[in-house]
Order: C-alpha cells, then structure tokens, then sequence
C-alpha cells in the first residue's frame, strides 16, 4: 500500500493494519517528522513538491524491489506533501515478516532508497521569512550505495 | 511533441514548469538538454549541474535514451525527500 498525501497519518491505524495476519511475527516502523534545525540553522517548516504520478510510480518500484530481497508479509508507504509545520510526520514506512531481521532490513532499504530516488523536494523556511531549498547530502547516496553493493556481491 | 518538465529548484531558476518541445528536434535526452541549453538567459547555467537527475516517461533515466512523440522527460535536482 502507497500513499502521496497532505493528510496526516496515525501510527497506530497503520500498525494495526501491518500485523492482521496471524503468520507476522516481527512490524518495523519507521516515522520521518519535521525538525526545527538542519545543518545548524533554525527551521519554522517546511514545504514538500512532488511529481505527482512519478512519486507513486517510484515508491511501488521500490516496494516491489524490496519485496524481491525479503519475504515481506505486508508493507505500508505514506509519504505527505505541502506545507508541513515543525514536529508533523512526513512519511512512514511500516514493515511485516516473519522475524525481526527482514523487517528491520527491508525498512532501512525502502527509506535508503526512497530518499534517494523519489521524486520529493524539501523546501524549508525560517522565523525571518525565508524560504530555500534543501541540498541533497551525500550521506544518502553513501546509504543507497551500500544496498547497491550488497546487490553486486550477491550476484557474484 | 514532447512534454518536458522541470520542478524544485531548477523550476525556478528556470522560471518555467512545463515545455512542450517537437520531437523531431530532440531525438534523444543528450540533444534535448542540449537544446534547452541553448535558450539563453539562465538556461545554460541552470542546465548545467551535473548532478540534475532525468526521467523518462516517469522513471529515472541514466545515459541517452532515445525520445518520441508523447514522451515525458523530467528534468530536476537531486531528490530530497523523506
């Protein structure tokens, strides 16, 4: 299941729907929020631009992606978009499988990947009234290179 | 014709969301970046990070794949969502 909303989620209804099977053993779930500093400076909000049908487009792939490395019993994709205040949820990604490790591991690659390559854009603002957009940081890359490597291994 | 569209950052540099461009001018991704750069004003400079990312009929795109009539191809700065 993916969403591109503006609506805000409850952690607990998007639980509750990952663990109606009675074969899950482990849910992961992770929450991204709006935090007021990045990189050093004071942040009041932000602002979230989509493609719209690429970022849907996008996040099934890497759904689909994952659920080619795990066996995943369910998964749930929620990404909001628009004007988001300090300390609202931007995005989900709540995992169901058998054991721990395969949830704990296909969560981080969702995020790992979803960062990197669905097409969303933070623009945040400050308490003067300024608004600029947010650089990509190369510490995303580096954690989506590490799945990419693990990929090559496997194949050798 | 092509549909071209750029977001974020670099749609504003730009100034402009969405270009409608003939098909047979733009063969393929490489002579389409080309030719916008070509626009003047800011385009050239706004155009020439290395890092913009391309997609192609919404997926993302690497090397010159080749371009048709109806294609969409997006151009805009490293994502950042999340």
């Amino acid at each position: 299941m993916i969403k591109v909303q503006s609506e805000d989620f409850n952690l607990q209804v998007e639980y509750d729907l990952l663990r109606q099977q009675s074969s899950v053993g482990a849910v992961v779930t992770f929450s991204g929020l709006v935090r007021d500093c990045n990189l050093g400076k004071k942040v009041s909000g932000l602002t979230l631009e989509h493609y719209p049908g690429m970022t849907e487009k996008s996040l099934t792939e890497i759904v689909e992606q994952a659920k080619q490395r795990w066996n995943i019993l369910a998964c749930r994709v929620i990404h909001r978009v628009g004007k988001l205040a300090l300390q609202d949820q931007i995005v989900f990604v709540g995992v169901a499988a058998l054991h721990r490790r395969e949830a704990f591991a296909c969560c981080e690659f969702i995020m790992d990947y979803l960062k990197t390559q669905a097409p969303f854009w933070k623009k945040e603002c400050n308490e003067q009234g300024e608004s600029y957009w947010v650089d990509a940081r190369e510490t995303d890359a580096q954690a989506l290179g590490k799945w990419r490597d693990n990929e090559a291994a496997h194949k050798k | 014709m092509i549909k071209v569209l750029f977001f974020a950052k670099l749609r504003d540099q730009l100034g402009i969301s969405e270009l409608q461009l003939d098909s047979k001018n733009n063969p393929d991704v490489a002579s389409l970046l080309n030719n916008l750069q070509q626009r003047g004003g800011g385009w050239a400079g706004a155009l020439a990070d290395n890092k913009l990312m391309v997609a192609v009929n919404q997926t993302i795109s690497t090397g010159n794949p080749s371009l048709q009539d109806g294609d969409e191809v997006a151009f805009f700065p490293p994502v950042t969502g999340g």
